[in-house]
């Protein structure tokens, strides 16, 4: 067989995107203190002991509430958005929507420090509040994108249908628009829960002494006898990653079957 | 025909104007439409069908002019509370609800009990051919039983008017004919006014009690099938119906037509009124007829060289070239034993009638 460099790259970069995560579970089960090969043997005693961290379990609390907050909170507002980007048509329609979409590119690091200097000025503590508020903002462009995708592809007439058929607007979108866009919405809602469960740098900007599991874990590097434990607690977080991200998916390509549609890519 | 003219008209189009922006859409509508009747609304694309046939429906506000549905104006009746229904286009099933929920779905505000929604659902399924299929999902379903759901949907609520923007043009051509008796005899069955949007002038002739043929956003001429294609109003709605050769002329003392000689301006039909000077005269393809050996003209021939033949089975086309013309005519043949197909080049003689003229001014 003839060796293409495509091809070639294309392994090579395969391994280096995955081969760090596939090493996170290797020393999680890894019945040693030192990050290092050769590996000693298997244990779940890493993972037994993430059960006796209090203020791991605070900081899971912290992470929980924030997550499902801003999943909600992001969701909703991109809902709005989506609805009025694939519905109406109103002046300046292109700049508002690429404002509203910015902070996919934005640097995080200048994001969260704007975000510390406003709050500042506005002479309000950090808290888990100022993290939903700055996760949402962060989360709104991929909740947009994902709903614009489930409101685009519906036929305007199937509005207007129940319309006609005598429902009012407000009907019509109860009976028809939602239970098509409800594939999105839960797509959506997920994949805000895990941005924001995983996000760092705004978290550790905007914490205060309420960390998410993040910053905790950030804060445990620190302690090199800790290491095998934020090994432990890495692995569950990008597993439970994982499974949600198939999951949103999978929700989101039932929508498009729904609506007799063919799949043009998805997120993952 | 059932027209019921004694109560006013049901639909009344009183010089409606739509602009979108600077965009003229609708001009100075103006047409009546009787209980009962069939009517089409026939236009090249983008000539405003839709948007009329939305502003009856109330989705689309008007800019001036009013619109009234049984005496009553229309002006901020929201499309829920006017007495229409619409089948869509793209028919606008809800691909989430089984066919039974989509054709029932206009009930819902009904107040009907469990057992006799049930019933009208069934009745209302039954009418299209469907009744077997009241439990399948609406997104398994072929286009054309989407558009018999589409039609039991709107026609369920027994509105006054249905409104069908192209329902057929998304089906073959064979389903479409099947469709378009099928909509006819529906049509009388339950004696509602029937608004068609088509943009093939075929459809409209067949099923139509009255066109209204449009360009631009106006009205160019309201008739039924046969005063349309005998008598076009304009050279325009002359061409956009059916197939007519036009050849230029001259009209003085008599009319002087190119490749046919003079003919008595009586005979003729003008639309349009008297004319004089250079003019076009129309004539249909039907009413030109290659003559046979021992064939003679029931009225008037002329001798041309067959330049291209066109085989439809029963019937073929043939374009001939007129001694002193430029351009070919098409005239059509029914194809009878004894007729054989002429062949490209052969001499032909062609025999016309004066009185099958349309005369346009130029
Ligand atoms: N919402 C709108 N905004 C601006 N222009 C519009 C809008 N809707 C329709 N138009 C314009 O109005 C004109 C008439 O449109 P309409 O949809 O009524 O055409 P139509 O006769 O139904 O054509 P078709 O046979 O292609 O469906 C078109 O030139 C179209 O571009
Ligand atoms: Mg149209």
């Amino acid at each position: 067989m003839r060796i293409r460099p495509l091809g070639v790259f294309a392994v090579l970069y395969l391994v280096f995107l995955y081969a760090p995560i596939v090493l996170l579970p290797l020393f999680a089960f890894n019945d040693g203190t030192v990050i290092a090969f050769p590996l000693r043997g298997f244990t779940w005693g890493w993972f037994a002991e993430l059960g006796n961290i209090p203020a791991l379990h605070e900081a899971t609390l912290n992470s929980l509430i924030i997550a499902c907050s801003v999943a909600i909170l992001a969701t909703c507002l991109g809902m709005f958005a989506a609805r009025a980007a694939t519905r109406y048509n109103f002046p300046l329609k292109g700049g508002i929507m690429g404002f509203i979409m910015l902070p996919l590119v934005l640097p995080e690091v200048i994001v969260a420090i704007s975000l510390l200097v406003v709050l500042m000025q506005l002479g309000l503590e950090t808290s888990i509040f100022t993290i939903i508020l700055g996760h949402t903002l962060l989360c709104m462009p991929f909740a947009i994108a994902i709903l614009q995708g489930s409101f685009a592809g519906l036929d305007q007439s199937l509005e207007e249908a129940a319309v006609d058929l005598g429902e009012t607007r407000a009907g019509a979108f109860r009976l028809v628009i939602l239970p098509l866009v409800v594939p999105g919405i839960i797509a959506s809602l997920l994949i805000c829960f895990i941005i924001s469960l995983d996000e760092f740098i705004i978290a550790f900007f905007l914490s205060g002494n309420e960390p998410t599991l993040p910053v905790y874990l950030w804060g445990q590097l620190r302690f090199p006898a800790r290491l095998p434990v934020v090994m432990a607690l890495g692995t569950i977080l990008v597993a439970l990653s994982i499974v949600l991200l198939i999951v949103a998916d999978g929700f989101r390509r039932r929508g498009l079957r729904k609506m007799g549609q063919n799949d043009a890519g998805g997120f993952l | 025909m059932n027209l019921d003219m004694n109560s006013g008209p049901l639909i009344s189009l009183n010089g409606v104007n739509k602009y979108y922006g600077d965009y003229h859409a609708l001009r100075d509508i103006s047409a009546e439409i009787g209980a009962g009747e069939f009517f089409s609304l026939l236009g090249p694309s983008g000539c405003g069908k839709t948007t009329l046939l939305r502003a009856i429906a109330g989705f689309e506000e008007i800019s001036g002019g009013t619109i009234t549905l049984s005496g009553k104006d229309m002006a901020g009746v929201p499309p829920n509370l006017r007495p229409t229904n619409m089948v869509f286009q793209s028919y606008a099933i809800f691909p989430h609800l089984s066919v039974e929920q989509n054709v029932g779905f206009g009930l819902r505000k009904s107040g009907m009990g469990a057992a006799n929604k049930a019933r009208a659902i069934g009745a209302a399924l039954d009418m299209v051919g469907l009744g077997h299929l009241g439990g399948r999902a609406a997104h398994a379903l072929s286009g054309g039983q989407r558009q018999r759901v589409a039609l039991a949907r709107a026609l369920i609520l027994k509105p006054k008017v249905l409104l069908l923007d192209e329902p057929l043009s998304a089906l073959d051509r064979k389903m479409r004919e099947d469709m378009q008796v099928e909509l006819m005899k529906l049509q009388r069955e339950v004696g509602i006014t029937f608004v068609l949007v088509t943009h093939d002038q075929e459809e409209a002739l067949v099923m139509s009690d009255r066109i209204a043929v449009m360009f631009e956003g106006e009205i160019a001429q309201l008739a039924d099938p046969e005063e349309l294609y005998r008598r076009p109003a304009t050279k325009r709605v002359a061409d956009f119906i059916g197939v007519m050769n036009f050849l230029p002329a001259q009209a003085g003392e008599r009319l002087e037509v190119a490749g046919l000689g003079p003919v008595d301006l009586e005979g003729v039909i003008s639309p349009q009124g008297a004319v004089s000077g250079a003019c076009s005269v129309g004539l249909r393809p039907e009413t030109l007829s290659l003559l046979y050996d021992g064939e003679t003209a029931r009225s008037r021939e002329v001798r041309g060289v067959v330049d291209e033949v066109v085989y439809y089975g029963d019937m073929t086309y043939y374009d001939v070239r007129l001694d002193g013309l430029e351009a070919p005519v098409r005239l059509s043949m029914r194809n009878t034993v004894g007729r054989d197909v002429l062949d490209v080049g052969a001499q032909a003689r062609v025999g016309w009638d004066p009185r099958a003229m349309v005369v346009f001014p130029d």
